[in-house]
């Protein structure tokens, strides 16, 4: 019995990895965010962007599935609470037991931490995109890879939040972008491994408490391309996060760095 | 054509890592880990190396209040703040409680901060031997931040934008409270440092 659970949890995990996620590979280079990133508020500096690979769809729910069967100390119930809140995967009817319906597998993975985030993406070898990393990715539309400057474009993303919240989300899989990366927009909030870097206030000498600032005009000034609401709406959402939250439209990818390249 | 080796490498590698995972799993519940509560922060192990250049597991620190923050040592402005509060808020406590309280501070940059670096800044802030600075590779340093809500990131010049935080843990690693008051005692804080102590 014991030994026949042991080699069905074998065979499990080697189709899962067998499967584990498919990559595109993105050249980097130079690229301006949103955020500033030099030491001055307010003046773009731009950066360079070391190659790397990035899953070509979000994490879906299957593909969780085969994860906490892999490793049941992530299973809903098992993760301390200091590593997921109260609500992680709290729409699956058991810890092994997903929402059922048509497709519902395919659906992006929702309600999960930062810290189970970061798990499933180091047993797949990889690590969750720096917030850069994200957003350079996330420039591209189905044919330019950055696309951000088009007004008809800017206008696509941000029909996305009328969708209403609680309907259905829709399977990974959509068009992909000119890196051949899926879903980056559209779809569901995404993880990202820096994304407690991301406080658009100032810093810690402006003194005050620090929740008041985060999201304060002041602050605000200090973003270079105030037109882009659709990506400072992401800014402004993973910067409200802890580690632990999980929401209903929070999901994630992950990404690896190239060998011999630095982050 | 290279795509065959490669599945069955994959293969191959998860079912070593799968058999690895049953075997940890039987072997695991650690005492330490099984008997912490699920929202302590010493769930997490980070590698960290301390001003002596001695290893520390965060469990170590288990079974007194803990003060905790982070900083960086070429950090002028708000990081010799962030001490002298510490500091004044230990003095805030009855000297009975003083040293039933440890102090650690986790450096955000693992790069300047080398161990030689940790115990000069330890002596220039005039640091006793209840206090832990303590250095992590940069994926441990932003695990910690997470767990303990600090927010930071680096600059290109080297220096950090950072939230100030100052936590209490309790004897088994949970926040108990926390306070972004510096330059003076915070006076909620103490009283909580007090309790514990």
């Amino acid at each position: 019995m014991r030994v026949r659970d042991v080699l069905t949890g074998l065979l499990l995990a080697a189709v899962g990895l067998a499967r584990a996620g498919d990559y595109a590979a993105l050249p980097g280079g130079r690229f301006e965010s949103v955020l500033p990133q030099g030491d001055q508020p307010g003046v773009s500096v731009p950066v360079t962007l070391a190659p790397f690979e990035l899953r070509r769809t979000p994490v879906s729910v299957s593909e969780f599935l085969a994860f906490v069967r892999a490793h049941p100390e992530w299973q809903r119930g098992m993760a301390p609470a200091v590593f997921a809140d109260a609500r992680y995967l709290a729409n699956w009817s058991a810890p092994l037991e997903p929402p059922a319906g048509a497709g519902a597998l395919q659906r992006p993975v929702v309600d999960v931490s930062w810290f189970a985030a970061r798990a499933f993406c180091e047993s797949e070898d990889a690590r969750l995109p720096t917030w850069l990393e994200w957003e350079y990715a996330a420039a591209a539309d189905e044919s330019r890879t950055d696309a951000r400057a088009d007004p008809a474009w800017r206008r696509r993303i941000l029909a996305w939040y009328e969708r209403p919240a609680g309907a259905a989300l829709p399977p990974v899989g959509g068009p992909a972008n000119a890196y051949g990366v899926r879903d980056l927009q559209g779809l569901v909030w995404e993880w990202v491994d820096d994304f407690n870097a991301l406080f658009i206030a100032g810093d810690s000498r402006t003194q005050g408490d620090p929740d008041l600032l985060k999201f304060c005009g002041a602050g605000a000034i200090s973003i270079i391309d105030r037109d882009s609401y659709a990506v400072l709406m992401r800014v402004a959402f993973l910067s409200s996060l802890n580690a632990a939250d999980t929401t209903s439209s929070l999901g994630f990818r992950c990404a690896r760095s190239l060998p011999g390249a630095s982050r | 054509m290279t795509h065959l080796p490669t599945t069955r490498r994959a293969a191959i590698l998860a079912m070593i890592a799968a058999a690895h995972a049953a075997v940890a799993a039987q072997a695991a519940p650690a005492q330490l880990v099984s008997t912490l509560p699920g929202d302590s922060v010493y769930r997490l192990s980070p590698r960290i190396v301390d001003q002596d250049g001695r290893a520390v597991t965060l469990g170590a620190l288990r079974g007194a209040p803990l003060i905790v923050s982070m900083f960086y040592s070429s950090c002028d402005m708000v990081c010799p703040l962030i001490f002298e509060t510490i500091k004044q808020t230990r003095m805030a406590l009855p000297p009975e409680k003083r040293d039933r309280v440890n102090v650690l501070m986790i450096s955000f940059d693992p790069e300047r901060d080398t161990v030689a670096q940790l115990k000069e800044t330890a002596a220039a802030h005039g640091c006793d031997s209840h206090w832990t600075l303590v250095r992590a590779s940069d994926a441990d340093v932003r695990q910690i931040a997470a767990v303990l809500g600090v927010q930071y990131r680096r600059l290109p010049s080297g220096a950090f934008n950072h939230s100030s935080a100052i936590l209490l843990l309790d004897k088994d690693g949970r926040i108990a409270a926390r306070t972004g008051k510096l330059g003076e005692v915070d006076p909620q804080f103490v009283d909580a440092l007090a309790r514990l102590a």
